[in-house]
């Protein structure tokens, strides 16, 4: 049928449509010998597009520290594998799904999820968790966002939850957190980042290595179909035009049921010992398990395309090898059992072919009807790809003067009704809208779903006898603007906070993944950021003993030359030792004492645990106007992150862990988006929303500072380190006891109090007083007010 | 005694339903695959939660023509007891072992939070250790849960006293404002009218233990044990 005939002949015009070089394909030619025929051509712009080589970000990735005493598989495999004790350990990681789910919402979202849960049990691990990282356009008209963009923004926004929530829904894994964030600049070109856990036993790890001269290489799952053709090297390796619309058939679509059979049958296969290895076709499909298993393995592959099942008639070479269908898998199984394996898949209904072998020597070589389709030695178009040091450069430095800046409002102002705005706010009103079209619950292991803990906590089952022991708490973060700001101290906090949530539920942070997300490489002001960002990640991860595991970079987020702002999306993973004492962020008793916990606070031994005055809570009006409150109150974004101090961060991240191991604490929550307000009223929220209370009614506060800084400073600045914790007045001694053991400072603020109001004091004055069903109502319905807005 | 919990392609709360009655209650329990005909003489089954064969067509519609069907309708209506949970109760309406069928949720789209229902009848064998109106806390999670029947279904219903569940508010003051999908007279859960077959939207093997938010979905289990118990005791 479609053969040498037929075949398109490759000319320099059809080279560069495939985003191939000049020079790239000089290398093509000394790699092959010859002049690479166009299923050829294909391979290799697929394996060497950005999003699967990585060779503009390998140079720099390098910087990243990936090892540590617990990490079992760092970058390169499928998913980075860690320690979690007891002969078992969890694979987790972050990917980006970016550029198909602005072409299509709903599909780019779903195949997202679907993509980074087969690459979790494509290591023999089975998904228990799922967070997804969100970033839009803002919902509702502003000075950066006309109404119909605004409208626009809504659409993708509820085609992407629908999209997560389909998926993971169906397959049934629970989505336990991540985070939702809205900036002009996402508009055309919205993030959606999933990351997934898993949960196997040491030795039952796979990885993707072809092995065994000989061996039956197998095709399973769903059969291939002419979608998602070079949306890996079209759609996420360049940038949006105007014409990107039509790039909505390189969209791949996804089918949650068929990757639960795929997933209970591959589980299933793995058992029987007879599968040797084991590769998703996630991006660049059936070429990129083929190349890169024989790749890793030392050995060459054959496999012949008339045997892979088809969904459509007619399809070229080039269309298999690049369909991008999902619900597929490449196993190799052990010579002479490969009747075991097909029973399984039998079984589960499933497609389950034996397309090829393992062979000697190197080659992948692809037939189709008898035909040489593309003969390519596998190692160097795997491993042998471009790398590229692209050029560098720093923006010309910010002109700010003072008029820049946030003013603070004069001393005594009420500032209340900024408040109630703040809470309204879509970076820190309620996600609740959003999370419950997640299934949160489903296999009965969220000790702590969204909101409830400042990090998503799943216990573990162990898998032969259900008992539990540990948990596992995971928490992404990213502050884009910051990023923007400020590459390298944005990227130390996304750290920084992700780690600092994982400690709020009482877990201890072990390993990170990242989500790298940024404009175009070749611009040297994109890479920059980037370059700044893995210098900050790297000291950050460092410091904070979280080595980096696995993850993914997405490039060529822009349209029509705009780039995002530099989005590093960091997951953290932590371990909590007893399930049983999971920290959330609600208060609980009445009377119980609220404290200020400040890693970077000021120690004094003698007055630890007195109430006395912060020295000029260092946060200038440059540092102000990078926060929250000052985008939503004034509408600037300017100056710079809060100044980060890691040691800082890593004593209160300490002093956290202990705190919850003794239950000394009955509450816990971190310091972020929108300052300590803000802190204290979701605390106060969540007194109800977890259930604590049998009526409708919450706990409030009371606090007071005597701070000389500005109210609006001390309530809304968002610099880290810091946590509030509430505490039994009886724990009151201890808690101090262990806080000077960590040299972290503890400061009483004030009390959970019984009637439902929320005051703070500053100077003796009252700055913010109201009931707290006010605020509450502004917190909570908001989001879901813009969202169902007609 | 021995319950057993049925394994459609496409259920994902199978393994949940499975450690609330083995973990949890520490009572007999084994997985049934839908293509088997044989209840391997479980005394009890459930059809857990999920997307049985991806849900394709309508909600439990194909799953209802699987192997394992048959044996349960005969199982049924030798007076075996069922509970279908979630997909499992849409599995049961499908296969007209309990009445009426599920719409989409009012609203168009899945929810799941905890919701809170009462225990309308407890002369039954999945409510028979709960107090009349005791209200539970037991989580939803849903596109497809808005229970739906004509009028003559429902008059039976009332007449036969078959809604053993309802949703309400935590109070149990007002049922409408506690309805998360719109369903017919705040419906839940039902029985058949022998009582033996139950289904109900609520999923009470995720409200098993005080640390995943709310145990109040022991009392249903605990009900089938004590009436396993005592048709034993009767028999014996």
């Amino acid at each position: 049928m479609a053969t040498a005939s037929t075949e398109i002949r490759v000319t320099p015009e059809i080279t560069a449509e495939h985003g191939v070089t000049r020079e790239e394909y000089a290398r093509i030619q000394q790699i092959l010998g010859r002049a690479p025929n166009i299923t050829e051509l294909g391979i290799f712009s697929v394996m060497w597009s950005e999003h699967c080589s990585y060779k503009s970000s390998k140079v720099h990735l390098k910087r990243l520290p990936t090892r540590g005493k617990l990490v079992v598989q760092g970058p390169g495999e499928n998913a980075g594998v860690v320690d979690i004790g007891d002969g078992l350990v969890a694979a987790f990681k972050i990917e980006s799904h970016n550029h198909p789910s602005y072409v299509e919402p709903f599909q780019g979202a779903t195949t997202g999820v679907g993509g980074i849960l087969r690459d979790i049990f494509t290591m023999g691990a089975r998904p228990i968790a799922v967070l997804d990282s969100l970033r839009f356009g803002e919902l509702t008209p502003s000075k950066y966002t006309s109404e119909a963009d605004a409208a626009k923004n809504r659409r993708i926004l509820d085609g992407v939850v629908r999209g997560v929530g389909s998926y993971g829904n169906c397959f049934g894994v629970p989505t336990v957190g991540g985070e939702v964030g809205f900036e002009p600049c996402y508009a055309q070109n919205p993030l959606v980042n999933a990351l997934a856990l898993g949960i196997a036993k040491k030795e039952e790890i796979f990885l993707a290595k072809a092995k065994g001269i000989g061996n039956p290489v197998i095709y399973v799952g769903a059969k291939t179909g002419r979608d998602g053709i070079h949306g890996a090297s079209l759609l996420a390796s360049a940038e949006f035009t105007e014409e990107s619309k039509q790039k909505r058939p390189n969209v791949q679509v996804g089918d949650p049921f068929m990757e639960k059979l795929l997933l209970e049958a591959c589980l299933e296969a793995m058992q029987t010992g007879a599968v040797v290895a084991i590769q998703d076709m996630g991006a660049a499909g059936l070429t990129c398990s083929t190349m890169e298993m024989a790749s890793r393995g030392g050995t060459g592959i054959e496999i012949d395309l008339a045997k892979v099942p088809q969904r459509e008639t007619g399809m070229t070479p080039y269309e298999i090898m690049l369909s991008e269908s999902q619900e597929r898998m490449l196993l190799v199984a052990e010579k002479g059992r490969e009747h075991e394996v097909l029973a399984v898949f039998k079984k589960w209904g499933l497609d389950a072919v034996v397309v090829g072998r393992v062979t000697e020597g190197g080659i992948a070589r692809i037939n189709n009807n008898g035909r040489v389709a593309a003969e390519i030695p596998a190692h160097p178009l795997a491993e042998e790809g471009p790398v590229y040091h692209r050029p560098i450069a720093a923006p010309a430095p910010k002109m700010e003067t003072e008029k820049d800046w946030f003013a603070f409002a004069p001393e005594g102002t009420n500032l209340t009704a900024n408040f109630v705005k703040l809470l309204a706010s879509p970076a820190i009103a309620s996600k609740r809208w959003i999370t419950e079209q997640y299934d949160t619950s489903v296999r009965t292991n969220t000790l702590a779903g969204p909101g409830a803990s400042d990090a998503a906590v799943v216990r573990i089952k162990d898998p032969k006898t259900g008992a539990v022991k540990r948990a596992l708490a995971l928490s992404t973060d990213g502050n884009c603007r910051w990023c923007q700001l400020n590459p390298r101290m944005g990227a130390m906090h996304a750290v920084a906070e992700a780690a600092r949530n994982v400690a709020c539920s009482g877990a201890r942070p072990i390993a990170a993944t990242n989500c790298l997300n940024f404009g175009s490489p070749e611009k040297p002001e994109v890479m920059w950021q980037f370059s700044e960002t893995i210098d900050g990640l790297a000291e950050a991860c460092t410091v904070l003993g979280t080595p980096i595991t696995g993850g993914n970079v997405s490039f060529y987020n822009e349209t029509l030359g705009k780039s995002i702002y530099p989005t590093p999306v960091i997951g953290v993973l932590g371990i909590l030792e007893d399930a049983s004492r999971v920290l959330k962020i609600a208060f609980r008793n009445e009377g119980d004492v609220i404290l200020l916990l400040d890693g970077a606070g000021p120690i004094d031994t003698a007055t630890v645990g007195a109430r006395y005055i912060v020295p000029s809570a260092d946060t200038s009006r440059r540092e102000f106007s990078s926060s929250e409150y000052a985008k939503t109150i004034a509408g600037i974004v300017a100056g710079e992150p809060p100044v980060i101090e890691l040691t800082a961060e890593k004593r209160l991240q300490d002093c956290l862990v202990t705190l919850a191991a003794e239950s000394a604490v009955q509450s816990a929550h971190d310091i972020s988006d929108g300052g300590l307000a803000v802190t204290l009223a979701e605390s106060c929220f969540a007194s109800v929303v977890a259930g604590l209370q049998t009526g409708s009614f919450s706990l409030g506060a009371s606090v007071q500072f005597d701070d000389l800084s500005p109210a609006e400073s001390v309530l809304f600045n968002e610099r880290g380190a810091r946590a509030v914790v509430s505490a039994s007045p009886s724990k009151l001694a201890r808690v101090l006891e262990i806080a000077r053991q960590y040299h972290v400072a503890a400061r009483e603020l004030g009390k959970v109090i019984r009637e439902g109001s929320f005051r703070i004091q500053h100077k003796g004055r009252a700055v913010i007083d109201s009931p707290i069903e006010t605020l509450r109502d502004a917190w909570a319905n908001s989001l879901e007010r813009t969202l169902t807005a007609k | 005694m021995k319950f057993g919990v049925v394994v459609f392609p496409g259920s994902n709360c199978d393994h949940d339903a499975f450690y609330a009655i083995g973990n949890v209650l520490q009572k007999p329990v084994e997985f049934i695959w839908h293509q088997s005909e044989d209840l391997a003489n479980c005394d009890a089954v459930i059809l857990p939660g999920g997307f049985s064969y991806g849900d394709y067509l309508r909600t439990g519609a194909i799953a209802r023509f699987s192997p394992v069907m048959k044996s349960i309708e005969k199982f049924a209506k030798s007076g075996g007891m069922v509970l279908g949970i979630c997909n499992g109760f849409q599995i049961l309406c499908e296969a007209g072992l309990l009445p009426g069928a599920m719409m989409r949720n009012s609203g168009l789209r899945f929810i799941c939070r905890h919701v809170h229902i009462r225990v309308e009848q407890t002369d039954t064998p999945f409510t028979n250790a709960a107090q009349k109106g005791q209200i539970l806390k037991i989580p939803i999670a849903h596109s497809d849960g808005n229970y739906n029947c004509d009028e003559t279904t429902l008059a039976d219903l009332d007449k036969n006293r078959q809604v053993i569940f309802r949703y309400t508010t935590p109070d149990g003051s007002d049922d409408n404002a506690g309805n998360p999908n719109g369903a017919v007279h705040n419906i839940a859960g039902v029985c058949n009218r022998e009582r033996n077959v139950a289904g109900l939207m609520p999923h009470p093997e995720r409200a098993v233990e005080l640390a995943l938010g709310s145990a109040d979905g022991l009392v249903i289990f605990r009900s089938m044990v004590e009436a396993l118990v005592g048709a034993a005791k009767a028999t014996a």
